[in-house]
């Protein structure tokens, strides 16, 4: 009796199949499009304010608060949050399904015009104002930013005396920084640095878009400088400091409503109010909040608004 | 112009591969290199297990368990659990990938010994053999075409998840997957996935040659006279 082997027993459609879906997989994770955003939006009669947000949890904290706040004034609101990217609350925005959403400067401009001149908060805001589509309009812009930066450990900061993206020369010839791989490729990353502030970049690709495994990456000393968005919890969490940018290299996304020109005038002196209040280390503690004691967004608004009066 | 004629421009042009523009030979190398040394770590693990369980023919649940558990294991999770434990660098993927390998490879070593007639260990014995012998003139023979073959799916399962090594900064062939998404550009993406494919293909032919070598010239004759017998019966 001879024991049964199968000869070949892998064919070769096994790691073409298997390499194809990984392929698949990875494709589907990377596009940012949520297969249920399209659900019909609920019409709101005319005295309701619909306020939309990303499928972002900061951004969402924020439409809250832009919701409480106008529930205080006593306008009837409804929230559509989670809607996803640009690409779709936009539209829905211009056609008139959503009245309200909270927005960042710099991505606005982008959307609308492909191209956005870097400069200070204010530059970068008025052209909003131009980019933006007939029937819309931007509000007040906040402190409040959510943006790439060049950020390093406090005592990195401290032991060099950091405090600009240029005093990065102090560390060396060249500094090595974390960052997801397409950096490399921004007008923002390495051989903006360069050419703005001469320093020189050494990136290691890291693709979790600034998330624990970077501020990790940063904070075990693999790195000297990572790109962390300015509003992460980690800043706040593990002491880091953002580095600042006299020159604008990173094109600023201070946090901005976009709104439905015929807004009631009330509704839109409120949320420049609230916009005044918004500054940057507000919107680190919100997300820290939400993100550190798994408050809910109504929650994390709610006391933020109260500490504000 | 269409995408795939996009992905085909790419991986032709010269800037994919000269060492100052994509550097897709060297991204290869460190690919290859990473799924290699993969391999073998899970071999070294994966082959004396194997054939403990073979050879006394007890533990077989924790082949299935070990095997069942291990492939349902996210390779993602792993490599991000395994960074922030670990820091980034190669380890963190190296390990998760290791995870990856040892279940084909245990449970091809287990079979390839397991399925060895009894009556044949029982003659080797009968002659006298250690077991250092029948090791190495009975199971190693009889066996290596199943371990080759348990080597071969391990490492081409390690080369297509070998890109997320790129995830937490360790380079490879990933590093065109995640720029590629990440920055909208189809050609890359798709470019770099058919080449990895290439490289697969290419592995995989040459651990199937390995593994008609493997089998003694004995067992092919066997085989080809018992085929011959039930196809006649």
């Amino acid at each position: 009796m001879i024991s049964h082997r199968a000869k070949h027993p892998r064919s070769v459609f096994l790691p073409l199949a298997s390499t194809a879906a990984a392929a698949l997989l990875l494709t589907a994770c990377g596009a940012d499009s949520d297969p249920l955003e399209d659900d019909e939006t609920t019409q709101a009669d005319g005295d309701t304010i619909v306020i939309g947000s990303q499928a972002y949890y900061s951004n969402e904290i924020i439409a809250e608060i832009y919701a409480q706040v106008l529930e205080d004034e006593g306008f009837e609101v409804q929230r559509d949050f989670q809607i996803g990217q640009r690409e779709v609350y936009m539209p829905e925005l211009e056609s008139g399904e959503i009245d309200l959403v909270p927005d960042y400067t710099g991505n606005l401009v982008q959307y609308y015009s492909d191209e956005a001149d870097s400069g200070s908060p204010e530059e970068v805001y008025e052209q909003v104002g131009d980019a933006l589509p007939e029937g819309l309009q931007a509000l007040d812009f906040a402190e409040a930013t959510d943006q790439d930066s060049y950020t390093v450990t406090s005592e990195t900061a401290e032991e060099h005396d950091l405090t600009t993206i240029g005093d990065l020369t102090n560390l060396g010839d060249s500094v090595s920084m974390a960052a997801n791989s397409e950096f490399e490729t921004r007008p923002y990353g390495p051989e903006g640095a360069q050419e703005l502030y001469g320093v020189t970049i050494e990136l290691t690709g890291v693709e979790d878009s600034g998330g624990p495994l970077t501020v990790g990456a940063l904070t075990d000393g693999d790195v000297q400088v990572a790109d962390i968005y300015t509003s992460s919890p980690a800043v706040e969490t593990e002491n880091l400091v953002v580095l600042e940018d006299p020159e604008y290299l990173v094109l600023p996304q201070n946090v901005v409503p976009v709104a439905d020109e015929d807004l009631d005038e009330e509704a839109v002196e409120a949320l420049n109010e609230v916009q005044a209040q918004l500054g940057a280390q507000d919107l680190v503690e919100l997300n820290t909040r939400s993100v550190e004691d798994e408050a809910p967004a109504a929650d994390v608004a709610a006391e933020w608004l109260e500490q504000q009066d | 112009m269409n995408v795939i004629q996009e992905t085909i421009n790419w991986l032709v042009s010269p800037q994919t591969w000269s060492a100052d523009g994509h550097d897709m030979i060297a991204r290869s190398l460190e690919h290859l290199q990473y799924s290699a040394i993969a391999v073998a770590f899970a071999a070294v693990l994966a082959i004396p297990a194997g054939w403990f369980m073979g050879h006394t023919r007890r533990f077989s649940g924790v082949i299935v368990g070990i095997t069942g558990a291990a492939r349902a294991l996210p390779t993602l999770g792993l490599v991000t659990l395994f960074g922030l434990l670990l820091g980034i660098g190669l380890v963190p993927p190296m390990i998760a990938l290791v995870i990856l390998a040892i279940p084909s490879i245990l449970a091809s070593t287990y079979s390839g010994i397991s399925a060895i007639d009894t009556s044949v260990l029982d003659a080797a014995r009968a002659q006298g053999f250690t077991t250092r012998q029948l090791i190495a003139r009975v199971h190693l023979p009889l066996g290596l075409a199943m371990i080759v073959g348990g080597l071969r799916s391990a490492f081409i399962q390690v080369m297509s998840t070998a890109i997320l090594a790129a995830y937490v900064g360790a380079g490879g062939l990933g590093r065109f997957i995640f720029l590629g998404i990440n920055t909208q550009h189809t050609a890359m993406l798709l470019g770099a996935s058919v080449w990895i494919m290439v490289l697969v293909i290419v592995v995989d032919v040459l651990f199937g040659t390995i593994q008609r070598f493997a089998t003694p010239a004995g067992v092919r004759r066997l085989n080809a006279t018992t085929s011959a017998q039930s196809s006649a019966g």
